[in-house]
């Protein structure tokens, strides 16, 4: 396999991902990302020099709103599928120490 | 005459004449699930109460004229990725276990102009992420032909439901072969429009520049007309795309004379099973015999398909899904300690391992110092395919070949080597890629019994030629459904 | 300390746009309403919801990039970058990267050393965050998603500057600008204008740069300047002790005086930019551009210039009155109501002034309507109240915006100029003050003065001061 994933390597995709993974699903991730890499690596075998990247197949451009207010307040039904909410916000763990 | 085995467009016309009502019709779509879907598990949330509640005033509406459409007062399930106003919306994830979505989908809010009556929520692979339908949180999805099998996916609920006439058509969405391939697997049609075609505005999103909604149902005819029903451009989505040429039931002719279909040699390859090889050749046999020219010929870059697919979509995805984080919906874990614990307990506990999965490697390929390497290395392989097939539409109307390379394997086959499974998709996924529309109908069992789809693919706004072309060969052979939607309440 | 330092000095300030709704979605950008009636599936990241862009971002974007003498990239796209914070509701920010609407700008500022450039690297869009509000009590934090996706610029400039003064002319210059473009009010205190301070110290004469740090959090002129010279300072400090200077983003502390680093290890600041697949790129054409040059508004240079030449105000007046674009503008709306400009002026210059600068507000903060100080100016002018009346009635327009002419007639405060009503009152006061008329009628002139302030006196300020004397002199002169 090409492409060796350290426990360094899982450890910082988590803290990017926001994912925690155990020991087994660790080394589960570690292997199977390396051969997923090993397999993307495949398209080196293509010359793409001096393609430009397509992000949008359509050349659609400037699709714009005009600047005029439209939506009222739905507050109540928002927070309804908040896990915590407290007068009218939704509640997370303090962000300051 | 039995009303479950009547295709969307014939049942319209009967509710129209007045010789079924909508509240019978729903009645029998609900009797039916009540029979089978607990072997079957094709959906995740089944509202009796307002499927029978709007089916009484879509009745009203049709009484007093002000709903005439063809799919008026026919009943319709929705594959769960779809936003449904106070109706349960899961991505079949538990970490959108409980979301009630405030607003619909514009595509479902199409269907219901249309007048159609939502029985409720198609199961899926976890936020669309699978082949199997078997990476819901909410088990597995069974295929109506043998229940041993898988339906294939992620549109698997929706497929399934079609084919054990749960319902009378449903909506899917397509990401890499998630309408096309279940199709096959469960012997219904589905269309993958041209990108921007059916706007994605309530579609929880898994790649973006990638996902599509479509129809999947009986037959050509029904699977035109709901296509009608659902495209329109849509401000709210800024790729939505402004078509004057919607009119898809218009192209619903029983003519090929004359018409180029080429069928991709890399299609025909390594890795198909004989048996689907054969019934797709017969299939291009029977419209080279209604006058098609067909040809092989060499499309090139098919291999390179499947990694660009899965770095562009895992990307995607990745910050997609980032918005799944406890705090606004969903899903937060019992017990944490401060807020990037919290994030980190509810996404691992809430996610499947599939998901996962992608969500690293998309977050790996798009890290500092693999952007270039990865992302958009995989978005200039995009830009050579697309290229390809703008020279194979060149030379051909219809590109011709299987949905899949296999019909539908059994349970638990799949997942335990991903990347065989995403081997799986290597005819579906550089339509995606390239933004074409594709169309899956069934032609043919193996011996095994189970359905062989056949796919044909379309240029780019050209969802006509390929309609006309798949109703062409559907005119050739009979729609033929499991036996068990025909089975007979419990 | 034996080494000569220099400080290097570059600053990313945003600037929230005064668009009327949000950059991605229809929702009001309004301050003040309750937290989270402001929102909606798009702007608190539901599932499924799709941003679609507002035109009048990118109008104000280019209006700003040209006053900053930008080149613009006529293809300019979206990005994602990607980091989890729950004041952001989809855990990615929309923002520009790759191509950044301006490029490669400046703007000239001024300062006791004279002159120079501070050339600007880019301006891009992006969507502001919600709102976090810290309980400790409870030990959670309250998110109000209002300000989420309220349309920002964020303007980057080459480490051109060298001193907190430089800084502050920067700052004041780029203000200005964007407050006549009308692109923003650009308040620090409310946020609506944000500097962060990228910093770096090196000795005199080096050419490579110091490591910087990034100080956030500085929502004061005042704040700016002294988390310069803290920063600067500690910088030194680190560097005279052998020590080196990390690269970190700090967070200025206003009322301790101090920066602390906002780092943590669940931090990567690793963004993963990618373009935003859900956006679609913005093509600007030369016809645009030339469109929205046409547009721009009188600058104060300009300005300044016209109200010289057009109403003939002086030039120092000229200045004070474009020191801010709402007293230019007041002054303008003002003076095509009631076309006495130097009567406008004067009010502006010297009681509006006085008064903000009593409530400590800026003239932003004015609250009180063109028509209302026209109909002031009109009660004086054709002497319906005399200046004293008029300057306390004027507080009240000041503070409470009201009606001067409604006023005026409520409290009956108009000038009493009738002969007849006056003389009874002046019969009674002569009578009462022998000892003046005395004076008076032995030739002190002077006398009659006291007489006058005695009958304004009982008028309680309303008498028509001209009336008075008149009347007095023929009583006295009989």
């Amino acid at each position: 396999m090409a492409n060796v994933i350290s426990d360094e390597t899982i450890e910082y995709v988590g803290i990017l991902a926001k994912l925690e993974l155990s020991g087994e699903e660790r080394e589960q991730a570690k292997k199977d990302m390396g051969r997923m890499l090993d397999y993307i690596d495949k398209l080196n075998e293509l010359d793409t020099t001096g393609v430009e990247p397509m992000s949008h197949v359509f050349p659609v451009n400037n699709v714009f709103r005009e600047d005029v207010v439209e939506n009222g307040d739905d507050r109540e039904n928002m927070l309804k599928n908040a896990p915590e909410q407290k007068d009218g916000t939704y509640v997370v763990p303090i962000t300051v120490e | 005459m039995d009303i479950r085995n009547l295709t969307a467009l014939e049942l319209g016309k009967k509710i129209k004449t007045g010789e079924i009502g909508v509240v019978e019709a729903t009645k029998a779509a609900l009797e039916q699930i009540q029979a089978v879907d607990e072997t079957v598990n094709a959906f995740v949330t089944v509202d009796e109460a307002g499927a029978l509640r709007r089916a009484e005033e879509v009745q009203k509406q049709i009484d007093e004229g002000s709903l005439t459409g063809a799919l008026a007062g026919v009943p319709a399930a929705i594959k769960d990725n779809l936003c449904t106003k106070d109706l349960l919306t899961t991505c079949s994830s538990k970490i959108l276990y409980n979301f009630k979505p405030t607003y619909t989908a514009e595509a479902v809010r199409n269907l219901e102009r249309a007048g159609a009556v939502l029985l409720g929520k198609t199961n899926m692979d976890e936020f669309a992420m699978g082949s199997t339908t078997e990476t819901s949180a909410f088990g597995v999805t069974r295929n109506p032909w043998n229940t041993a099998h898988v339906p294939g996916g992620s549109s698997g609920g929706s497929c399934a439901a079609v084919a054990a006439n749960e319902c009378f058509y449903a909506l899917g969405s397509d990401t890499g072969g998630s309408i096309r391939q279940p199709s096959s697997f469960c012997g219904v049609t589905g269309i993958k429009p041209t990108y921007g075609t059916v706007s994605r505005y309530g579609l929880i999103a898994y790649g973006s520049s990638l996902d599509q909604i479509g129809p999947v149902a009986k037959d050509v005819s029904d699977c035109a007309a709901v296509l009608e029903a659902i495209s329109s451009y849509d401000r709210k989505d800024s790729t939505s795309l402004k078509r004057e040429d919607c009119d898809f039931t218009s192209a619903l002719v029983d003519d090929v004379q004359g018409m180029r279909i080429g069928i991709p040699r890399d299609y025909l390859g390594e890795g198909l099973d004989e048996e689907v090889k054969a019934a797709v050749l017969a299939a291009a046999k029977a419209l080279a015999a209604k006058g098609a020219v067909v040809e092989e010929f060499d499309l090139s870059l098919v291999e390179y398909a499947i990694p660009a697919y899965y770095v562009i979509a895992a990307a995607e995805a990745s910050s997609n899904l980032a918005r799944f984080d406890g705090v606004k919906y969903g899903y937060r874990t019992e017990e944490y300690e401060g807020l990037h614990n919290m994030y980190k307990k509810s996404r691992s506990e809430g996610f499947g391992e599939e998901v996962k999965r992608r969500i690293m490697l998309g977050s790996f390929v798009l890290s500092s110092g693999y952007y270039d390497a990865y992302y958009l290395k995989a978005l200039r392989t995009k830009a050579l395919i697309k290229q390809a097939f703008d020279e194979a539409f060149e030379k051909y109307d219809v590109i011709l070949g299987p949905a899949a390379p296999t019909t539908a394997p059994k349970l638990g086959e799949s997942l335990s080597d991903p990347l065989k499974m995403y081997l799986g998709d290597i005819y579906t996924i550089s339509v995606n890629l390239a933004g074409l529309p594709g169309m899956t109908v069934p032609c043919g069992k193996d011996s095994k019994g189970l359905p062989i789809g056949l796919q044909m693919i379309g240029d780019c706004f050209q969802e006509k030629k390929m309609i006309r072309a798949g109703y062409s060969f559907e005119c050739t052979r009979k729609y033929e459904a499991p036996e068990l939607a025909e089975r007979r309440g419990k | 300390m034996s080494k000569q330092y220099e400080t290097v000095i570059g600053l990313e300030v945003h600037v929230e746009l005064a668009t009327k709704t949000k950059i991605f979605c229809s929702c009001s950008t309004a301050f003040g309403g309750a937290p989270n009636t402001h929102t909606c599936p798009v702007c608190t990241g539901m599932p499924g919801s799709l941003p679609v862009l507002n035109k009048q971002v990118v109008e104000y974007a280019l209006a700003v990039g040209l006053a900053a003498n930008c080149q613009i990239h006529q293809y300019c796209k979206f990005d994602r970058k990607n980091y989890f914070y729950p004041d952001n509701p989809q855990n990615y920010q929309i923002s520009q990267l790759y191509l950044p609407i301006c490029h490669d700008g400046g703007i000239e500022i001024e300062t006791a050393e004279g002159k120079k450039t501070v050339r600007i690297h880019e301006i891009h869009m992006e969507e502001d965050a919600g709102k976090l509000i810290h309980d400790e009590w409870e030990d959670c934090s309250l998110v109000d998603y209002n300000r989420s996706g309220v349309p920002l610029i964020e303007i980057v400039s080459e480490p051109d500057m060298r001193s907190a003064e430089e800084v502050i002319a920067y700052l004041e210059k780029l203000r200005m600008m964007i407050q006549y473009l009308g692109a923003s009010d650009c308040k620090l205190q409310e946020g609506s204008m944000r500097a962060d301070v990228n910093l770096s110290v090196r000795e005199v004469g080096t050419e490579a740069f110091g490591t910087r740090t990034e100080m956030k959090n500085l929502n004061s002129f005042r704040a700016i300047t002294h988390a310069i010279e803290g920063e600067k300072n500690r910088q030194i400090d680190l560097l005279e002790s052998g020590e080196q200077v990390v690269q970190e983003t700090r967070r200025w502390d206003d009322t301790k005086g101090a920066s602390y680093a906002m780092r943590s290890k669940e931090d990567a600041q690793d963004y993963r930019y990618f373009p935003d697949p859900d956006l679609t790129p913005v093509v600007i054409s030369d016809e645009w551009i030339q469109e929205i040059r046409d547009r721009q508004p009188e600058m104060r240079e300009e300005k300044q210039e016209r109200y010289q030449k057009e109403y003939g105000i002086p030039a120092y007046d000229a200045g004070i009155l474009t020191s801010a674009k709402r007293m230019a503008d007041m002054f303008e709306e003002t003076t095509a109501l009631c076309k006495s400009p130097k009567k406008v002026s004067n009010w502006l210059m010297v009681e509006t002034m006085r008064l903000l600068k009593e409530h400590g507000m800026d003239a932003e903060d004015i609250r009180f309507s063109p028509e209302n100080l026209a109909k002031l100016i009109g009660l004086t002018e054709a002497g319906t109240i005399n200046n004293t009346v008029a300057k306390e009635v004027f507080e009240f327009v000041f503070d409470k915006d009201i009606d001067p002419e409604q006023y005026v007639e409520e409290k009956g405060l108009k000038m009493v100029g009738d002969e007849g009503a006056l003389r009874g009152t002046i019969e009674e006061i002569v009578a009462a003050n022998p000892q003046s008329v005395a004076d008076y009628k032995g030739g002190k002139q002077k006398a009659i003065g006291f007489l006058v302030g005695q009958t304004m006196k009982a008028m309680k300020g309303k008498a028509d001061p001209g009336v008075v004397n008149k009347i007095l002199k023929e009583i006295l002169d009989k």
